[in-house]
Order: C-alpha cells, then structure tokens, then sequence
C-alpha cells in the first residue's frame, strides 16, 4: 500500500535585540524578548494550537490510521514553555493517541554536524532528553536542521545511535531516482533514508495559496490522486514542512485546514494510507544507496549549505562561534551554556546571506535585518561579548589541552582524597596492628 | 540627434559634483553614434577634452554687434573659437544686449563659478543663449541644473525645441527646507517650461513633484554613475598601525558634518586604533574644529582643508571607512568614487545615491548609535571590511554612464516625437 509520511519542523530562534558595540562586555543579554514573545504567540495561536485541534480530531475520527510526527527544535520548546504552555500541552495530548511521533533534531537547530562532531552529539542528545521528558518517549527517527546531510553527517548520526535519517531529495543527489522509496546509506547499508518529496512538499507549502499556479485550487481529491498515479512500486511519499505551513504560510481563510481534514477520507477511499517514519523504516528493506559526498539540505533552489556558509560574513562568524566550541564544553557555566545554543541557530547566518541580490526571489523566511551586513554586525558584537566571558572563565594563556587535564584534576580532587584518605586509614590500622603485636 | 547642452561647470576645472555629472552623462550619450552634443559653459579653460562633444564658451559669443576683423578676433579668440564661429554669432544678433556691460569683441565676462552677483550671470547666460539658439541647429535643448534654466527657457521659446531640464539639486537639498524664494522661483519656472524633467534619483524626484508642484508623469529618474578607474591600483593604502574613517566633501549644512563629529565622539569612547579625517572646506569648518575640540577627541581628529583632483582619491584610497551622512543629497558621486578605490561607504538614507547601492552600509543621517556600530564593525571585524570591499567594486564597476545615456536617449525620443 502506498503509504504519505506527513512530518512537520518546528523550530523558533531567539531573536537577538539590537545589540551595539559600547554594550560589549557591559550587557550579557543578547535577546529581543518583545519580537520572540510576539512570534511565538503568533504562530501559537495561528498555527500551533489550531492545526493541533484538526490533527487531533483527526487521529481520532480515522480512529488512529492517520499519522502524524513531528521534528521540534529544543529552543522552540524552551519558548512554547515560556510563552504558550498550552501548546506544549495540547502535543501531549497528540502524543497519547499513540499516532504521532517525534523525530531527533539538534536542540539549537545549528550546523554543528559540519562544524564540531562533539557539539553536534551533544545537542542531539539534550533535544532526545528533552522530548523524553516532556512527550514520553525517546526518538528513534532522526532529521537534521534544515534537513542538513552527507555520507559524513549520516555517519555521525549513526554513532549517536540512530539508524533512520529523514534527508532532502535534492535533484544533485537523487538524480533520476524517484524520493518514493527507502534508500540505504552510501557505505553502511545499516543506516535507512527516507527521502523527502520536495515536490509535494512543496505544493502544500509555497504553493497551496498561489492562485497563479497552473494547479490551483490544490484539494485532498487530487492531493490523494497525484499519489494514486505514481507508479506501483512506488510506495513511500515523505512530505516535510515547517509546521507554519498550517496557518500562517497559508492563511485559516485559504482553507489548508479543511484541506488536510478531508485528506483521510479521500486516502482511504483509493486506498492510500498514513504511516509514521519508524513503521516505514522497520517494514521497507532500502531498494538502493544514495551517495551525497557534499552537504545538502531542503534550503532555496540549490538545496545545498550556500544559504548558511556561502559568503565571507557567514563563514568568518561560523568559525568564531566553532572555535569556541571546546572551551564552552569545559565550561560549566549554565548560563554561558544557554546562550552557547542559542546562538547557533541556522537562523543567525541565513540573515547574513548575500544571495537575495543576485537571485531575487521571495524567501519563506522573513528578515528581521535591513541588509546582511546589519546582521553580521549585530550578530559579531554579540558573539564578541560571548567570547569574552568564555575567555573570563578560564585563562586564554593555557591551552585547551592542558587546561581540560587541570579540570580533570580539580574535578577529581574529592575523589583522589577520598581515596588518599582511605589509604592513610588502612595504614594506620596496619601500623597499629603491628605495633600491638609486638 | 542634436542636443545643445546648457551646464555650467566642466572638467577639469570643477567646483562640485555636477561638472563630474555633466562630463560622465555626455561621454555616455556619445557613445550612441548619432548624437551629436554641443555644450555651452559660461567659461571654458581651454583645456577641457573636446574628443565627444563640441563645446561654446558663453563668453566668446558675442551679444553685441562690434566691427573687429578676422586677424584680431583669431588673437583674442581662436585658442577657443574659430573666428568663422564668431562671425556667425555675431550675424544672429536679434536682440539689443547694450544694457549689458560688453568687452571689445561685444562678449559678455562669466566668473564660470558662483560669485555675489550670481543672478547677473544667470540672466546674461540668458543673452547669450538667445544668441547660440538662432544660430545653431538641434532637436532638443538639455539644461544641467536651475542655473541654466532661464537659458534653456530662452532658447526653447526662439527655437520651439523641446527641452529636457536634468535636476541635479534643488534648494530644498541645499538649504534644508529654507529655501531661497529667489532660487525657487527660476527652479520653479523652468521646471514649469521643461517638456520633461530628469532628476538624479528618486528622492529628487519626489521632491520635484511635492515642491515644486510637477506631474509625475513628466519627471522621470535616471540614476548619476562613475567614469570607470584605470588607474585604481594607483591608489592603496600606505602601511599604519591605525584605521582611518573619513569625511570628504563641503564642510556645509547639507552634507552633515556635525553628525560625523558625533560619531567619531562616540566611537573613540571606546575603541583604540581609529582616527578620523575631515577633508574638504566651507562655512561649517570653524564650528567643526571648535566641536572637536569641545568633545576633546582632536588628538585623533584631523582637518585637512580643500583637496583636488589626485589628492581626493588618494585620500579616499588610504581610508578605511568613507563616511556621508548628508542631510539631504540628490545623488552624491562621492561614496561611489570611494568604493572604486576599493572603500568601504556609510551613506545617510537621505542620499540619492542608496537607491541604486547594495553593498554599501545606509542608516539615517541622525542615528549616531548605528553609524558608530557600523564603523566600529568594520575596523574590528575583517570580513566585514573584505565583503564591503569586494562586492562594492563589482558592484560600482556595473553602474555605468553608458546605461545612463540610454536612458536619456528614450527620453530625448520621447519628447521628440520619435
């Protein structure tokens, strides 16, 4: 049975304020509380809690075949907590019907599998945790940032323990092989990919309210029928959004949600079905492998990493932030922690990208700066702030090296005096013993 | 196409940006092979390049009838003129100019600058262009700015060609809103005459048709751009410990010169290794070198009065960061100029210039706190000055006179009837 594996990203940044240089080493907040709360309000209400209610009414009302999973970046939750708990609620109900699951993702939805191996493991291990507490279950199913991967990355992800990656079916990759199958790594066959079909996908997200499309009006029928069409060995349709596709990319009143509730009755009708990755993954065998010797994610026409690290700005800021990355895991200063991952976020760099003047198309993502340059700016002389109270806790004049042996030392101190201690004691009594003896 | 041009200024002998304009935006429109430019300035040197266009120096055209014979108007003139020329001006003569004070070849005396009795010059230019009109031939007249308007009017009015008037600046830029009835009235009256106005950028125009009560229709943009550089690779930085930001232009109102002071207050509060530079000259320089004392940053602060021809580039090739936060500017060559040296530009807004610039830096005229960031961002962080660098000189090598020509072209074939 051809089987539509619906998955949706949830991510929000913490948007940075207005940072200016004379605040450098005076002012260690860096973000814009006011544009963060109105976001998440925004998308929560518009988005969140309503497209919730449709897929929960959903689930139930097919009684359980329509399945749903999601990807959710661990600062979105950190801000759903903060500003609209009732969201994180409201996926706590979407995760009991037993129908919905959750993928593992980066907490700060950063580039780290390019840029630092340790980082990376690191946040997916906190967003694995943090989905564990708050929805029950850990993920088994894993997508990248932007859907970032190569053979390398898939690698990395593998020895974190994840045998199922969610990637891009991007045209350099793919080339004439169809995303509707489950594929293998290039070299370890072990690893399954699941590949998304930027095609659909697509439909849903940028084109559902084009009414210049050939195509429009999109309805469930002929959502449905495109995928009863394909052909018969085709059995697998990832389709991947940002959730904000539900509500704000298409407005309530462009009548996406009446799209997606009549989306069961029509699938049941030809007899297509829902399924959640990990089900995919256990029940299909890979046909092939897929070879991606570069990154490649789900951004813009290219589908590559030119939109993070694609000019000097970009690249001169990523490097600063990276070089850091060892000395911030000695660190054990939550709060230097907190922002660490916050200021990761994929969304800093794309800001800084100068692609738009050549291109000019219409990005998805609204930029909150008047040009890249602005972004960088105000972005390095928050990371100048951040470098200098990670150089404040410890001296620069020691090298990484030494100084994690010296740590090591003073965080071992009690033990080795424990064990000292214990020595002594043992050697008293050996002395005392023998001294009685004689 | 025949164009008669009224400017007023022509290089090399420049006082400000529009003889730069007047020069570029001529050799653009000549490379189309069937224009034909005649320019009339009120004072040629002799010395200007001729290659693209024929030239009129108003004071060699006589307004008053004089007997004089061929060997001494061949002595007096002919390093300018051919004396043949002189002969037919003289036979056009339709008007009595004897009110106006004549030399012995019956020629009116231009300054070719802006002296006291500016408005004596302006309505002698006038004569003078009574006289060029009845005896030459063009389809459409072109006027450079409110000083040559009456003359274009005039001649507009003997001839019956269309005439196009190219707003460079108005006085609402000059004077920040103060404007000088005077001044206004002859902006006014010739916009009023013009069969279509060019303005150098947007805002210009917005201003031509919100002050001076035009149509829209009738005013159209084209953007100023930049003689391309042979010898760029002339002017590099010499070896120095510290950055330099500069401020190039006339120390007046207009160009903000106190906003600089301001930001140069702000940036030195807490950065070391920055100095920066005022060049240039006028009324403001006094208050400027009071102002710097005052905030007391002049150990890093330095004036180095009027600079010409190389000397500007030359400044502008040793500068990290070049600086304009003008007021208000109808265009302004100079941050493009800049960044063919390879520098970094920060622009006001209110420049016209911003409009066509990606890969310059643009705040507000008056928000010291984000001019003081930017500055602080480009000397301290390298990518940011290499990106400004780098994609500055492609960009400014693609805004060429050439594209502006062929914008005029359509609207020379607009107005007549082509």
């Amino acid at each position: 049975m051809k089987t539509i594996n619906f998955c949706f990203r949830i991510h929000q940044r913490f948007n940075l304020k207005r940072y200016r240089f004379f605040e450098i080493g005076n002012d260690h907040y860096y973000y814009d509380d006011y544009a963060n709360e109105t976001a998440i309000r925004y998308t929560a209400d518009n988005c969140y809690l309503e497209a919730n209610r449709v897929l929960l009414d959903m689930i139930r009302s097919s009684n359980g075949k329509f399945k749903v999973s999601f990807s959710i970046s661990g600062l979105a939750l950190e801000q759903l907590e903060q500003y609209a708990p009732e969201v994180i609620e409201s996926f706590q109900e979407l995760a009991k019907t037993g129908s919905v699951e959750f993928l593992a993702t980066p907490y700060g939805h950063s580039l780290a599998a390019m840029y630092n191996e340790d980082e990376f493991g690191e946040q997916v291990k906190m967003q694995a945790n943090k989905i564990k507490e708050l929805f029950g279950k850990k993920p088994t199913v894993f997508a990248n940032s932007a859907l970032l991967y190569s053979d390398e990355i898939g690698e990395m992800i593998a020895n974190l323990g994840y045998k199922n990656i969610v990637v891009e079916g991007a045209k350099h990759v793919l080339g004439w092989k169809s995303p509707n199958y489950l594929y293998s790594h290039a070299y370890n066959n072990k690893i399954k990919l699941l590949v998304r079909n930027n095609k659909l996908s697509d439909d849903i997200n940028y084109r559902f309210s084009n009414w210049t499309w050939d195509q429009y009006p999109l309805t469930a029928e002929k959502f449905i029928g495109w995928i009863k069409e394909s052909p018969a060995a085709e059995n697998i349709f990832t389709v991947f959004m940002g959730y904000e596709a539900l509500g704000v990319l298409n407005n309530k009143n462009s009548g996406i949600f009446e799209f997606f509730k009549a989306l069961p009755f029509h699938a049941m009708e030809q007899g297509v079905g829902f399924a959640l990755p990990s089900e995919i993954c256990e029940k299909n065998k890979p046909v092939d492998t897929l070879t991606a010797l570069y990154p490649m994610s789900w951004t813009d026409e290219e589908k590559d990493v030119s939109a993070w690290c694609g000019n000097e700005l970009q690249n001169e800021a990523l490097s600063k932030l990276y070089n850091l990355a060892e000395r911030v895991h000695l660190c054990s200063d939550t709060l230097l922690k907190v922002d660490w991952q916050r200021l990761q976020d994929t969304a800093h760099f794309y800001f800084m990208t100068t692609k738009h003047y050549s291109d000019g198309m219409i990005y998805a993502q609204k930029i909150p700066y008047e040009s890249p340059y602005e972004a960088f700016m105000n972005y390095m002389n928050v990371l100048s702030d951040f470098i200098e109270r990670v150089n404040a806790q410890y001296p620069t004049s020691i090298e990484n090296e030494e100084l994690n042996a010296l740590l090591k030392t003073i965080r071992n101190q009690e033990e080795v005096i424990e064990h000292l201690e214990k020595k002594v004691k043992t050697q008293k009594k050996i002395t005392e013993t023998t001294t009685k003896k004689k | 196409m025949k164009a008669l041009m009224f400017g007023w200024e022509f290089p090399p002998h420049i006082l400000g940006g529009l003889g730069t304009a007047s020069y570029g935006l001529t050799k653009g429109l000549s490379l189309q092979p069937d224009m034909e430019i005649t320019f009339v300035i009120p004072k040629p040197w002799g010395d200007e390049d001729q290659s693209f266009l024929h030239i009129i120096g108003a004071d060699h055209v006589p307004v008053v009838w004089k007997d004089v014979n061929w060997d001494y108007v061949n002595g007096r003139i002919g390093k300018f003129m051919s004396p043949d020329d002189y002969y037919r001006f003289r036979d056009n003569i339709k008007y009595d100019f004897r009110r106006i004070g004549t030399d012995d070849l019956g020629c009116i005396n231009f300054s070719g600058r802006y002296p006291d009795n500016l408005m004596e010059e302006i309505s002698n230019y006038e004569a003078v262009a009574s006289v060029i009109a009845h005896t030459t031939q063009f389809d459409v007249i072109h006027a450079h700015d409110w000083l040559t308007y009456p003359a274009g009017r005039f001649a507009k009015q003997i001839s019956g060609k269309p005439m196009v008037i190219h707003v460079h600046a108005t006085d609402y830029d000059r004077s920040r809103g103060q404007v000088n009835p005077d001044v206004y009235r002859i902006e006014k009256e010739g916009m009023d005459a013009a069969d279509h106005i060019i303005t150098v950028s947007n805002l210009t125009r917005q201003t031509v048709i919100e002050k001076y009560y035009q149509n829209p229709d009738k005013v159209t943009t084209v953007h100023n751009a930049v003689e391309p550089m042979t010898n760029v690779n002339e002017f590099t930085k010499s070896k120095r410990k510290d950055k330099i930001v500069t401020f190039l232009g006339r120390i007046t109102m207009q160009k903000g010169p106190e906003y600089f002071v301001e930001v140069a207050a702000r940036v030195l509060q807490q950065t070391e290794g920055v100095r920066f530079v005022m060049a240039g000259s006028g009324d403001m320089m006094d208050k400027m070198i009071r102002l710097v004392a005052q905030k007391g940053i002049a150990d890093k602060f330095h004036f180095t009065g009027f600079l010409k021809g190389r000397q500007v580039y030359e400044m502008l090739g040793e500068s990290d960061v070049y600086m304009m936060p003008s007021v208000s500017e109808p265009f302004g060559i100079s941050p493009l100029e800049a960044m063919q040296v390879g520098t970094p530009s920060i622009i006001s807004k209110q420049s016209g210039c911003a409009e066509i610039l990606n890969h310059a830096i643009k705040t507000d005229y008056w928000d010291i706190d984000t001019m003081a960031d930017y500055i602080h961002a480009i000397v301290k962080y390298p990518a940011m000055y290499k990106t400004l660098h780098e994609e500055g000189l492609t960009e400014v090598n693609n805004i060429k006179w050439e594209y502006a020509g062929q914008k005029v072209r359509r609207i020379y074939d607009m107005v007549c009837g082509r």
